[in-house]
């Protein structure tokens, strides 16, 4: 057995000044990523700083620097965040996308910043009779020329090819969603798109923060009552498994024309994808299923792929027309 | 012991949904699974064991380095080639484990570490350094590598078969289907892991080695382990009174259950457990081979086949020998004057592949029955009406009548409650919003087996109540609960006089529940011991009187080939954005003779459709051939249906009863309810989509347009 010291701190402060000052701590919050890690032996922490049980479990209307945000506390569970009114009403598509997570037991137990730093699921990266840079780097990528169903289509380098497993961050990124980050030095904002990285020479690293900066809450600023959204997760198996691909966006028409389309994807990178370039193409003009397939043609310019996730360009472009055609159909009615 | 001719019994319990015996024990938690066994049972402080397991697929151990995990708390020993001890027999390469240094799979067992905690052995087996000498390993199985003929599939069938003039009947037929299907490895999965607990004893100066172990077959436990271990098979006691799960992977003892009683020999008598994890259970607790069938069907215009042949290749190990037995039921499924199977194996690094869940007659019908769907189209047929085209007169095989060949009712039948007949002829006909709906069929055909060797003793108690004892397992099918239910029939009494004594080797013996052939076997054993009892000792007995008997073999029977039947219809929705495939509606009908508890016998096949469905969808090992394992070596990468992916799924029998087979009329229940499914789910996604696949799983990219 392997001796660990467990620590349950009383505020935010406190469980940031204990992780900086052990450079073996690890935040616990649900645990049903964590803990499967170490048995796994994957993750092997010598301090298990356990912040469920920080008062960060709200879900309120505030108002921002820019505006009035949803604030979602860290600690809110899958379960409560997908089954809050103001997130199923106004922002269906991170409702759709926590639903579409997991199953209902693991909801119950996962926490929105457990979620959104929830590691990769590549099955090299889980075994480590393996080479893998993100767990051990520099001792090789094993997914190159591996088992290559669930790897990456976009910005993946030589030294990763693994996709971020999260639904809930494809959901938040569509949402132009921002992560409040409590660190050393205070507090501070980063966006969800920059929260996670994509792989580079370092993909040890998933994203953008330090070992002690804790997420204390995710806010999405608000939307006008005549933006749309959805989330669209393909997957074999009906429930319970990772997303192939997944679509989410929002659509907001003004008439026959696109006022604003944000989407982003995942499946398909290291990091939930917003495809900007897709949304460039489409605003302003109509929602029709050629214009659709041509403007994600142009943000997958730069895929590659190879015979194990050749699959996805064709998956990911149909998935993101069903999804605008769908929105479209909805705005219309 | 005596050998009985039994006569057949009149159903009273047999038929009717007599709840599970050990249902309260199993709900209330009370049901102990094989590591669950405590002090009073003679499991006191057991010391656990935990696997180290090569990271090479072929090569030497070269060194084994203990001093880090001994020095950590809690290990008291560690055991490898160099000090385990020795076994007597070593042929079988699975479980001569330890015995020396080489290596022939990833994921072989090297080394055990024995601990106080189960905690202490799993940090002690990561802190255990091994080193090897690794050499090239070959673990892919390809078409150019699957050229080894072994001398019979399992279990002692024919290789190979060839009656007639296949290449020139094929060469002259008006229509001709060859194409090539694919199955991938499959892993059984039983919920319970594999777990084994044992101690060894001195009683009256000799050994004795007792066992809790999570098993099909306790006797077969007993009889593998026994002259390895130099002991005669009454030094050896295995008991597995609840276990949960197996579908073939607990039918033969595998290296854990040696791995638990070499530890078990240097405790000096203190028990020791091990459970394997999820993880190693992909390496270490059997498996299905992926199989390559060629199929060749030559048939006239009206559909009638001329020739099958059936070329299968596939793979095994190294280190034992297991073959498939994929062409088997091609070899009687339908008539044809010129037919030949044959298979053929990649002898690879790898694991060792086993027995799962209708070993032959699963991946074998999934190529088969896509091909007559293949046919139907070529003809312009429907699917039922080639079916019935091609019934044989005789078991093509055997050349003898079938007892009881109820196809083409079943397919009726099935037809009938399916709503076959609105189906469109031709595919992609049906759109329902984003949605292809297609239906699809395929027969299931399942041998009906009765094993030898079965015995069974019944004892008269006080107050009219009787023991029956006979050592076989029910591995959660209900096997308690049907086997009381033939012993109160047998004895005429009802099933609460019956006190049943199962799945302790020092019971009469039984074979494994296995090949559907349980019921059939334990049964006919329990019919012939009751009827003995009856016959010796009256309708009255004094308490404590007591008969033991196993069925004699009826020679009436030889005449006869014995198999059950089903049809299976699916309906497929496949999504055209998206390629996803959803299963609204399986049903299968089946004729298995006799059904002794409908319940339970819902539950089996109900259950078979439902692992057919996965295998269909989902089910799928990825071996990656650089390493020599399987990756996908958890349950979060290793899918099986969920409870969404399971909609209306219903089973029904033909009311029968087969005296001819067993004193029942039962001839077997399980694994007919995967054979066929399959195919019936492959075979309505063409309908829907026009796309013909024919590799498993049918996963999404399949279908994306
Ligand atoms: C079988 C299975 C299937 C799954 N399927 C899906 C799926 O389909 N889609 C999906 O999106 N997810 C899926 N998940 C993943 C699941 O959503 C995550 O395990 C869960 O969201 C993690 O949350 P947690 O609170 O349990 O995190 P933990 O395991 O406690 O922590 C995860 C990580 O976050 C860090 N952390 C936690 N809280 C904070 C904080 N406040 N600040 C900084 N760091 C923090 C921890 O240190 C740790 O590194 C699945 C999981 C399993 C086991």
């Amino acid at each position: 057995m392997r001796a660990l010291d467990y620590r349950r701190p009383e505020s935010a402060q406190e469980a940031v000044e204990l992780v900086s000052s052990h450079p073996g701590a690890r935040y616990l919050a649900g645990g049903s990523n964590l803990v499967d890690h170490l048995k796994l032996g994957v993750a092997a922490p010598d301090v298990l700083v356990d912040v469920s049980r920080l008062p960060l479990d709200d879900v309120e209307e505030v108002e921002g620097e820019d505006g009035a945000v949803l604030r979602i506390g860290a600690n809110v569970r899958n379960s409560d965040l997908a089954a809050h009114p103001v997130v199923r009403s106004r922002f269906p598509v991170v409702a759709r996308a926590t639903l579409a997570g997991a199953s209902g037991q693991i909801r119950n137990q996962a926490t929105t910043a457990g979620n959104l730093l929830q590691r990769t699921r590549c099955v090299y990266f889980q075994d480590v009779t393996t080479a893998c840079n993100k767990r051990k780097p520099g001792t090789g990528c094993s997914a190159l020329g591996g088992y290559a169903r669930y790897n990456a289509i976009l910005g993946a380098s030589a030294h990763c090819v693994t996709t971020h497993p999260s639904d809930l961050a494809v959901g938040l990124a569509a949402v132009d969603a921002t992560v409040v980050v409590l660190g050393v030095e205070g507090e501070r904002r980063i966006r969800l798109e920059d929260l996670h990285r994509l792989p580079g020479d370092r993909p040890e690293a998933d994203t953008t923060l330090a070992a002690s900066d804790l997420i204390t809450a995710v806010e999405l600023p608000m939307v006008d009552t005549d933006t749309r959204s959805t989330y669209a997760k393909v997957r074999d198996r009906a429930s319970f498994a990772f997303a192939l691909v997944s679509v989410a966006a929002t659509l907001r028409m003004e008439g026959d024309r696109v006022g604003e389309v944000r989407i982003a994807w995942g499946g398909v990178a290291h990091k939930p994808w917003r495809a900007r370039r897709a949304e460039a193409a489409l605003t302003g003009g109509g929602i029709e299923e050629d214009a659709v397939r041509a403007a994600v043609d142009e943000e997958l310019a730069t895929a590659t792929t190879d015979d194990g996730t050749a699959y996805k360009v064709a998956m990911v472009r149909n998935t993101t027309t069903m999804t605008l055609l769908r929105l479209a159909g909805e705005v219309r009615r | 012991m005596t050998e009985q001719r039994t006569r057949g019994i009149a159903p009273r319990s047999i038929g009717t949904s007599l709840d599970r015996v050990d249902g309260p024990e199993k709900v209330t938690g009370l049901a102990a699974y094989a590591v669950e066994h405590g002090a009073d049972e003679g499991v006191s402080a057991p010391l656990s064991v935990w696997l180290v397991t090569s990271t090479i697929a072929k090569g030497r151990v070269s060194r084994v380095d203990p001093s880090r995990a001994l020095a950590h708390p809690g290990v008291t020993a560690v055991l490898d080639h160099t000090n385990a001890p020795r076994l007597e027999q070593t042929d079988n390469g699975e479980l001569a484990i330890l015995q020396d240094d080489r290596v022939g799979f990833r994921g072989q067992v090297v080394a055990l570490v024995l601990a106080e905690t189960s905690e202490a052995a799993r940090e002690g087996a990561a802190l255990v350094e091994v080193s090897y000498e690794p050499e090239p390993h070959e673990a892919e199985l390809r078409e150019d590598n699957a050229t080894y003929k072994p001398d019979k599939v399992n279990p002692a069938m024919e290789t190979d078969t060839d009656e007639g003039d296949v290449d020139a009947a094929l060469a002259s037929a008006p229509v001709l289907v060859e194409q090539t299907y694919r199955t991938p490895y499959e892993h059984n999965n039983p919920l319970e892991p594999h777990a084994t607990v044992a101690w060894w004893a001195e009683h009256e100066g000799r050994e004795v080695l007792s066992m809790f172990d999570s098993t099909q077959g306790v006797h077969g436990v007993v009889q593998a382990l026994a002259p390895m271990l130099g002991l005669e098979p009454d030094q050896v006691r295995v008991r597995a009174p609840y276990v949960g799960g197996g579908f073939g992977s607990k039918g033969e003892a595998h290296a854990h259950v040696m791995a638990t009683v070499l530890a078990a020999q240097t405790t000096g008598g203190r028990p020791v457990r091990l459970a394997v994890t999820r993880q190693q259970m992909f390496s270490l607790t059997g498996y299905r081979t992926a199989t390559i069938s060629h199929m060749r069907l030559g048939a006239g215009a009206d559909g009638r086949l001329t020739a099958i042949e059936h070329a299968v290749q596939e793979q095994t190990s190294v280190v034992r020998e297991f073959a498939e037995q994929t062409a088997s039921p091609t070899r009687m499924l339908y008539a044809a004057p010129h037919r030949r199977t044959s298979h053929r194996l990649a002898r690879l690094d790898v694991a060792v592949p086993s027995w799962m869940r209708a070993p032959g007659e699963m991946p074998g019908m999934f190529a088969h029955e896509v091909a007559m769907d293949e046919l139907a189209v070529a003809c312009g047929l429907d699917p039922i009406v080639l079916r019935e085209r091609n019934e044989p007169d005789l078991d093509p095989e055997t050349g003898k009548p079938f007892n009881d060949r109820r196809l083409v009712e079943c397919l009726r039948r099935g037809a009938e409650r399916f709503g076959w007949a609105d189906r469109p002829p031709e595919p992609r006909a049906r759109l329902d919003g984003d949605w292809w709906i297609g239906t699809g069929v395929a027969s299931a055909t399942y041998p009906a087996m009765k094993q030898p060797g079965n015995t069974a003793r019944v004892t008269s108690l006080e107050g009219g109540r009787y023991e029956v004892a006979i050592g076989s397992v029910d591995i959660g099918t209900g096997a308690r609960t049907v086997l009381t239910q033939i012993a109160a029939d047998a004895l005429d009494v009802a099933p609460t006089d019956v006190e049943l004594a199962i799945a302790d080797s020092l019971l009469p013996s039984a074979s494994v529940a296995g090949g559907s052939s349980g019921t059939s076997s334990w049964g006919s054993a329990i019919v012939a011991a009751a009827q003995l009892f009856r016959a010796d000792h009256g309708a009255v007995p004094a308490p404590g009187l007591h008969t033991t008997a196993s069925a004699a073999d009826d020679p009436a029977s030889e005449a006869y080939a014995f198999h059950s039947f089903g049809a299976v219809f699916a309906e497929a929705r496949v999504n055209r954005w998206t390629g996803e495939v959803r299963v609204p509606r399986l049903h299968g009908v089946y004729s298995v003779g006799r059904v002794i508890n409908p319940r339970t016998a819902r539950s089996q096949l109900v259950g078979g459709l439902v692992m057919g469905l996965s295998a269909a969808l989902f089910e799928e090992s990825h071996r990656d051939p650089r390493f020599g394992h399987v990756v996908t070596q958890d349950l979060a990468t290793y899918h099986v249906a969920s409870h969404a992916d399971v909609l209306d799924v219903d089973a029904e029998w033909l009311e029968e009863s087969d005296e001819a087979f067993t004193p029942m009329g039962s001839r077997g229940i399980g694994e007919i309810g995967i054979v066929g499914t399959a195919a019936a789910v492959a075979n309505a996604t063409f309908h829907a989509t026009g796309t013909r696949v024919r590799s498993l799983p049918l996963t999404a990219d399949h279908f994306l347009e």
